[in-house]
């Protein structure tokens, strides 16, 4: 991005351009794999061949797991060929800003700046914000980094996140910050540079909130809504004949036979499968709600449920390789 | 004694606080337990939710409403087949509504009063300042309680990064006020005299944010000190209340691997605060035979021989063992995920007086049918 330059305001051609931007928001009601997808998007990109930052807002060290590797500070690490994790941490990022703008002696004066700072960043809305948007933007400009990836703040609260540097520039109107409010807008706003993925499962708390963050995206900041990830998507058991067929065999007779022929009782079997079917049909329901409800120009990207024991390096890589095949790779 | 059913534990409690990590069906869980305590036990019951569904809003007859108690009609619940003995209201908590009438409430004189609602900060704060929501949910608990009005109380709490903040937030906000840094950052527009010790944050501060920024800050911290009073008399009996005995919580959660782990971490967090651990509610678990063993081992047999063991059963030689195999494999697949959740319900199982498990429903609830259904499974 030059200062200056118009930012390009046009959506993405194709699912796969996501990989060429330069800095993605991954944003999602908890619960849904916000933070699993983040990973994976991360390591989807490496191995592709990007070199890849991924930044975790809320320091769970959750983002390091994924990756096998133990919690990761603001300096960051790197936890697999290509991909380096950090956690976001306000103080630190405020450190480095002054490092890098006001060339002021620190030793001595950061440590009760930093704790005043601190205190005004939780009571300024907005300052808390834009130094966490600052440090992305300014990894995007420096170019230190292919892509930027940030496992960012939950739905709820994304918004008042991309909305900072306008909120401060509403509310501060000389300063240093202020002159750094616009060449953010100018990265946040370009449609090529940056993009929001957001996160849902296909249940109708997290449709609904999606709906209404892609409303309030839309209405409220510049930032684009690259892509919706539809994760633990059920797979499909039956067509319409096979599921009368499966019908049939539960009939008492027929399962009794099978029970007989199988040297155990298969109708725990059965109504598992029962089951199965119909939480595949209200989750289908809830992923039709949504795709209507989006702007057709909004790429779906179905990841399916796993079935796995547990979280970890194997799940991101599983999720990576969804992740590709939807983006057409 | 401790109590053996959620119906035992809201019989001898005045507040539940229902928490635990997003996306678990929270919200629903507190109505579902609120509308049960109104139905069987009788008395006025409130839920102090956050924000329901949309679907479940409507279906309660709640579209639209605010921070004001209203009661949830008879027909409601005639339409659901059911006659409460009691009554049950609900408010929806309205962050910035909330924060008004706080400041109306303590602010000295009607001009402070008005400084502050106008202020641009004041706004901003009151209705985007995440920790807000946490503090102002447990002010209306109070306001609520103190009003006298209910028997019992159960409060739905705001999702917040940690399960946790909404414990810390009047202590915090309490601590806001106080702190000298407050003071540092408000002296220096109140008088021209700037400690020497402190001149270099002004002049770092100013760089940064701005002198008019700064005036602003400070000139709502002035505003606010005044009811400095107030907010911690508040602060401190927020808190006393949550840790008496009539207050309980009810930690929800899934049994998926990261809520699982943050409700743990929270029902620990809950015993070394010395706060009551009532109840824990595991939603959307697998029903058991899922992982059962035997059922397992017929599953496995029926995935490797599916071709034989149709034969000539069903209505279709090409497509029956298709089906079999289907069927099997679904089964030995969500068969991992049963066997992985009951595990960790085992070691969940220790901790509260009432654990209840909720199966997996076939939908999603959104009207008071699927409360009451939801509320059976918890109840006894």
């Amino acid at each position: 991005v030059n200062p200056g330059s118009v930012p390009d305001a046009r959506p993405l051609r194709r699912p796969s351009d996501l990989l060429d931007l330069k800095l993605i928001f991954v944003t999602g009601k908890g619960g849904v794999g916000k933070t699993t997808v983040a990973a994976s998007l991360a390591l989807l990109a490496a191995q592709r061949g990007r070199r890849v930052l991924a930044c975790e807002v809320d320091a769970k060290g959750d983002l390091a797991s994924l990756f096998e590797a133990a919690p990761t500070d603001f300096a960051g690490r790197e936890v697999a060929p290509g991909v380096v994790v950090m956690s976001m941490d306000t103080e630190a990022s405020l450190r480095e800003y002054l490092k890098l703008n006001l060339k002021i002696p620190l030793a001595g004066r950061i440590g009760p700046l930093a704790r005043a700072f601190d205190f005004v960043a939780t009571a300024a809305p907005g300052v808390r914000e834009i130094l966490t948007t600052g440090k992305f933007c300014w990894e995007v400009r420096e170019r230190h980094y292919d892509l930027v990836v940030v496992d960012a703040a939950a739905t709820g609260h994304i918004i008042a996140q991309l909305a900072a540097p306008q909120a401060i520039n509403d509310l501060v109107k000389v300063g240093l910050i202020r002159t750094q409010t616009d060449w953010l807008l100018d990265i946040l706003s370009d449609h090529r540079t940056t993009g929001l993925l957001a996160v849902t499962t296909p249940e109708e708390m997290p449709v609904s909130e999606t709906l209404e963050l892609a409303e309030r995206v839309a209405t409220e900041t510049t930032v684009q809504l690259s892509a919706v990830v539809v994760n633990r998507v059920l797979p499909e058991l039956f067509g319409r004949r096979e599921e009368e067929v499966f019908e049939e065999l539960r009939r008492p007779d027929i399962a009794a036979e099978l029970s007989r022929r199988a040297g155990g009782d298969v109708g725990p079997v059965l109504d598992g499968a029962r089951l199965a079917v119909t939480l595949r049909r209200t989750r289908a329901g809830h992923l039709e709600r949504l795709r209507e409800g989006l702007d057709p120009e909004v790429p779906l990207l179905l990841l399916p449920y796993l079935f796995t024991r547990t979280h970890g390096l194997r799940t991101t890589r599983q999720v990576a390789a969804s992740l590709g095949e939807e983006l057409g790779y | 004694m401790a109590a053996s059913s959620l119906d035992g534990l809201l019989a001898a409690k005045e507040i539940v606080v229902a928490c635990g990590p997003g996306g678990v069906g929270k919200t629903t869980t507190a109505a579902a337990a609120a509308v049960m305590a109104a139905c069987r036990q009788g008395g006025r019951v409130l839920v102090l939710t956050v924000d329901p569904a949309r679907r479940l809003a409507d279906a309660l007859g709640l579209a639209g409403i605010g921070n004001d108690e209203r009661r949830i009609e008879d027909a409601v619940f005639k339409s659901a087949g059911v006659t409460p003995r009691g009554e049950l209201w609900a408010a929806m908590l309205d962050t910035k509504e909330s924060w008004d009438a706080l400041v109306r409430r303590h602010a000295p004189d009607a001009e402070t009063r008005d400084k502050i609602l106008a202020n641009p900060l004041y706004r901003d704060i009151s209705g985007r300042f995440v920790q807000s929501h946490d503090y102002i949910a447990m002010e209306r608990l109070y306001e609520i309680h103190n009003e006298g009005l209910y028997d019992l109380i159960v409060v739905d709490t705001p999702p917040t990064r940690n399960a946790l903040d909404f414990l810390d937030a009047p202590q915090r906000m309490a601590d806001f006020f106080s702190s000298r840094l407050l003071r540092w950052l408000i002296v220096p527009y109140r008088s021209r005299l700037v400690n020497f010790a402190s001149r270099p944050f002004y002049q770092v501060a100013d760089r940064i944010l701005g002198t008019q920024f700064l005036a602003d800050i400070s000139e709502f911290f002035i505003l606010f000190q005044s009811m400095y009073d107030g907010f911690v008399e508040r602060a401190e009996a927020v808190t006393r209340l949550l840790s008496e005995r009539r207050t309980t919580f009810m930690v929800v959660s899934t049994l998926e691997t990261t809520p699982v782990r943050e409700a743990e971490f929270f029902a620990r967090e809950l015993l070394v605060r010395g706060l009551h651990l009532g109840a824990i509610v595991l939603n959307k678990v697998l029903p058991a035979y899922m992982g059962d063993a035997r059922a397992t081992r017929v599953a496995e047999t029926l995935a490797e021989r599916a071709p034989a063991l149709a034969d000539g059963l069903g209505p279709d030689p090409v497509l029956t063992p298709r089906v079999l195999e289907e069927v099997a494999e679904s089964f030995l697949n969500f068969g991992v995920v049963a066997r992985r959740e009951a595990e960790q319900r085992a070691e969940l199982s220790s901790a509260p007086e009432v654990l209840a498990i909720v199966p997996f429903f076939a939908s999603d609830i959104y009207d008071m049918a699927g409360l009451l259904e939801l509320g059976a499974q918890i109840w006894e």
